[in-house]
């Protein structure tokens, strides 16, 4: 009989779960594994609320596998290293965000792409190589193989730099992969929420011309005065939308919901790219005349390889990137979903859970 | 008072015209501006059907003037040079594709994409610079800027050549681009038209490894034997798709009907890109898991500047590249354009206009 979450491992574990579609979260006693010899084991300080969470946690996209631990943006402190570990020391501010494993031997793996490994292992709703379930950061420890797990830059302060952990790196991979960084070039991001938000900074540090594309009027205030960026574009305006037409050489497209492609195509400029970062549970309708007739392309990009990662943190640590966000406890969570799903936060929730959460 | 098609130029020319959205040709006489100082006169001695001509006739993309002269594939002899023209003689072979003017001072038109040129001329259908309508090669004659025609290499066949200034320019121009003509590479070619068996020769003469994925079981012979495609998939066929899934560095898509993205994307290798010359007059739908997950591209691409496509008919003598095609005289002409309506050729229709259209 296959034991029980609290049972199947040494370590005695405390999170918050959810059960059911309902994704509603509540406490959960479960286990960690022992620190094994490459392994890393923290102490959780905060973690990030992402809009994954919230899909996965409802069973959106179909493939969660009750009871499930969210959280992939994870901040702490090492307490225990395994003999083999090198990276780190005890004591050190490490990060986690949203790969705890892969197969190490593939293509892709070898060149630092672990996320495009095809045996992931994600930090939550995943198996582990020993066949248990992974649960991630909603939880007060974590232990993780030193590969998958980030240094924390000195000057990075946790709660702002808990989200860049996958919000950070889903916007950063692809602007350097597609080669969205020349100083001068109009970016525009489609969507302001927890990636877009942090898309702004980024395309601002990079010394490009920043255009927030959105369905909210109400966001424009906020994106050119607190974000920085250069100009706003109200979807639903069509004197504005044509005025924008052909004038980005590259979109982020962070929007998650269903929604159309060919205003965001409009606004490329020959041979413009729009990259897809977001996540609808349906196919989008792409018009194939836009393409042809301007050369252009609409990518995908997910996440980042741990290498890339490190990376993003040291950049955002030089340029003083760090995330908008808005500090809870843990018996706030269903709350903070349910105002999530509605949009309600600028720009990311993050758990304080050290604060909240009591052995 | 508008004057008629005879008479708003001072040079007589006779072609073929549809009148309407039936798309039924029969003899039109009409006319040619003056040859200007820059501008190059040929005898027209062959033209390609492509199966843009077919959709303009019948107006299905909606947007198709009457009396409508089809043809961009357009191959002849020149016969009078303007004053400043350089690169052309009398006797010269010379094509011409899809376009014959653009504004020659935007950001495409500097880097020689007058195909991107917002204010680009077609051939056929289209406001030249004196306000007249251009009518395309299913005629006698024409009168070209010298910049858009192309000289023909001596090796290359007039007839079987015709067909690469349109088919040939819009496969080649994104192999260049998005990087798919490196030996080694695996390229998938999708549909096998008139597009597709060009793709597939220029590949091999590129030393890529091609597959060509086709609805039509009874096309493998032909991809395999005729056209020396490397392997052969039908669509269609679940098993075959799925052992092929994640193999292909590209995919060239010359399918203008509405088809299914996602087996294509399942068929790319991670950072694949699929890349669409047709262009279907519906959206397609675009599943975006497959795309993220394995860092993948849509792209389109849209035929070729002047300058990419003598560099493609250069590259296509050097190494003998030219269509298979099925010469027609003038009078099988509603024929052909219901036969290719049904896909009925092997692989485009070539008219003998210099024998046959007189």
């Amino acid at each position: 009989m296959a034991k029980s979450p609290d049972q199947e491992h040494p370590h005695k574990a405390f999170g918050w779960a959810a059960r059911d579609k309902s994704g509603l979260l509540s406490p959960f006693h479960f286990s960690r594994r022992e620190n094994g010899d490459e392994d890393v084991t923290i102490k959780i300080l905060f973690c990030g609320v992402c809009h994954s969470d919230l899909h996965i946690a409802k069973n959106e996209w179909g493939f969660t596998n009750y009871p499930i631990v969210p959280g992939h943006e994870i901040v702490g402190t090492v307490m225990n290293v395994g003999s083999n570990v090198k990276k780190f020391k005890v004591g050190e501010r490490v990060g986690v965000g949203v790969l705890v494993g892969s197969c190490k031997k593939c293509e892709n793996c070898q060149q630092d792409l672990e996320n495009y490994c095809p045996q992931p292992i994600f930090t939550y709703n995943s198996h582990y190589t020993d066949g248990t379930k992974t649960y991630g950061g909603y939880s007060d420890t974590i232990v993780v193989d030193e590969r998958y797990v980030l240094r924390f830059p000195d000057n990075l302060p946790s709660e702002g730099g808990a989200p860049l952990l996958c919000a950070g790196i889903t916007v950063y991979s692809p602007m350097k992969y597609y080669g969205m960084t020349e100083p001068g070039k109009h970016l525009g991001v489609a969507g302001l929420g927890g990636l877009g938000h942090v898309a702004v900074k980024m395309g601002k540090a990079f010394g490009l011309k920043v255009t927030v594309i959105s369905s909210s009027p109400k966001k424009e205030a906020e994106a050119i005065e607190k974000l920085g960026a250069d100009s706003f574009l109200l979807t639903s305006d069509p004197t504005k939308m044509k005025a924008a037409l052909g004038t980005m050489d590259y979109i982020i497209d962070t929007v998650s919901a269903v929604h159309p492609l060919l205003p965001l195509l409009s606004l490329l400029k020959l041979n413009g790219k729009l990259v897809t970062v977001g996540l609808p549970d349906k196919p989008l309708e792409l018009p194939i005349f836009p393409l042809v007739l301007g050369r252009k392309l609409v990518g995908g990009s997910d996440v980042g390889g741990m290498k890339e990662t490190q990376e993003m943190l040291d950049f955002c640590a030089k340029h003083g990137i760090t995330a908008d966000v808005e500090v809870i406890q843990m018996d706030y969570i269903n709350t903070a979903m349910e105002r999530l799903a509605k949009s309600d936060v600028r720009y990311r929730f993050v758990i304080d859970v050290a604060s909240s959460l009591s052995q | 008072m508008a004057k008629s098609p005879e008479q708003e130029h001072p040079q007589e020319a006779l072609g073929w015209a549809a009148r309407d959205p039936s798309g039924l040709l029969s003899p039109f006489k009409f006319s040619r501006r003056a040859t200007g100082e820059k501008d190059v006169k040929f005898k027209v001695l062959f033209c390609g059907i492509c199966h843009s001509d077919l959709h303009s006739l019948r107006n299905e993309w909606g947007f198709s003037t009457y009396p409508l002269v089809p043809g961009h594939e357009v191959v002849g002899e020149v016969v009078e040079v303007g004053s400043k023209v350089e690169k052309f003689k009398v006797g010269d072979k010379v094509g011409v594709g899809c376009l014959v003017g653009s504004c020659g001072s935007c950001d495409s038109c500097y880097v020689h994409l007058e195909n991107y040129c917002p204010k680009m001329i077609q051939t056929y259908g289209s406001i030249y610079h004196d306000g007249t309508m251009t009518y395309g090669g299913y005629s006698n004659m024409m009168v070209v800027d010298e910049h858009f025609a192309i000289k023909f290499p001596q090796n290359m066949p007039l007839d079987a050549g015709a067909p690469l200034l349109c088919a040939g320019i819009t496969v080649y121009s994104p192999m260049r681009f998005f990087g798919l003509d490196r030996p080694g590479t695996h390229l998938g070619v999708v549909g096998l038209g008139g597009l597709g068996h060009v793709a597939v020769k220029f590949a091999k003469a590129m030393g890529v490894k091609v597959t060509v994925i086709s609805s039509s079981p009874r096309k493998r012979e032909e991809a395999l034997q005729r056209h020396g495609a490397d392997a052969f998939l039908v669509s269609s066929d679940i098993n075959q798709v799925q052992a092929a899934m994640g193999t292909m560095d590209g995919i060239i898509d010359t399918v203008s009907a509405v088809h299914p993205m996602l087996p294509l994307i399942g068929l790319l290798k991670h950072n694949g890109k699929l890349i669409l010359v047709g262009a279907p007059d519906r959206p397609l739908e675009l599943p975006v898991f497959p795309l993220l997950m394995g860092r993948k591209i849509v792209a389109g691409s849209c035929i070729g500047g002047i300058k990419e496509t003598q560099e493609m008919i250069d590259f296509a003598a050097k190494h003998k590249v030219a269509a298979d095609i099925e010469v027609i005289s003038i009078d099988y002409l509603n024929t052909a354009v219901d036969r290719l309506a049904k896909g009925d050729v092997k692989y485009r229709f070539v008219i003998d206009i210099g024998n046959t259209l007189k």
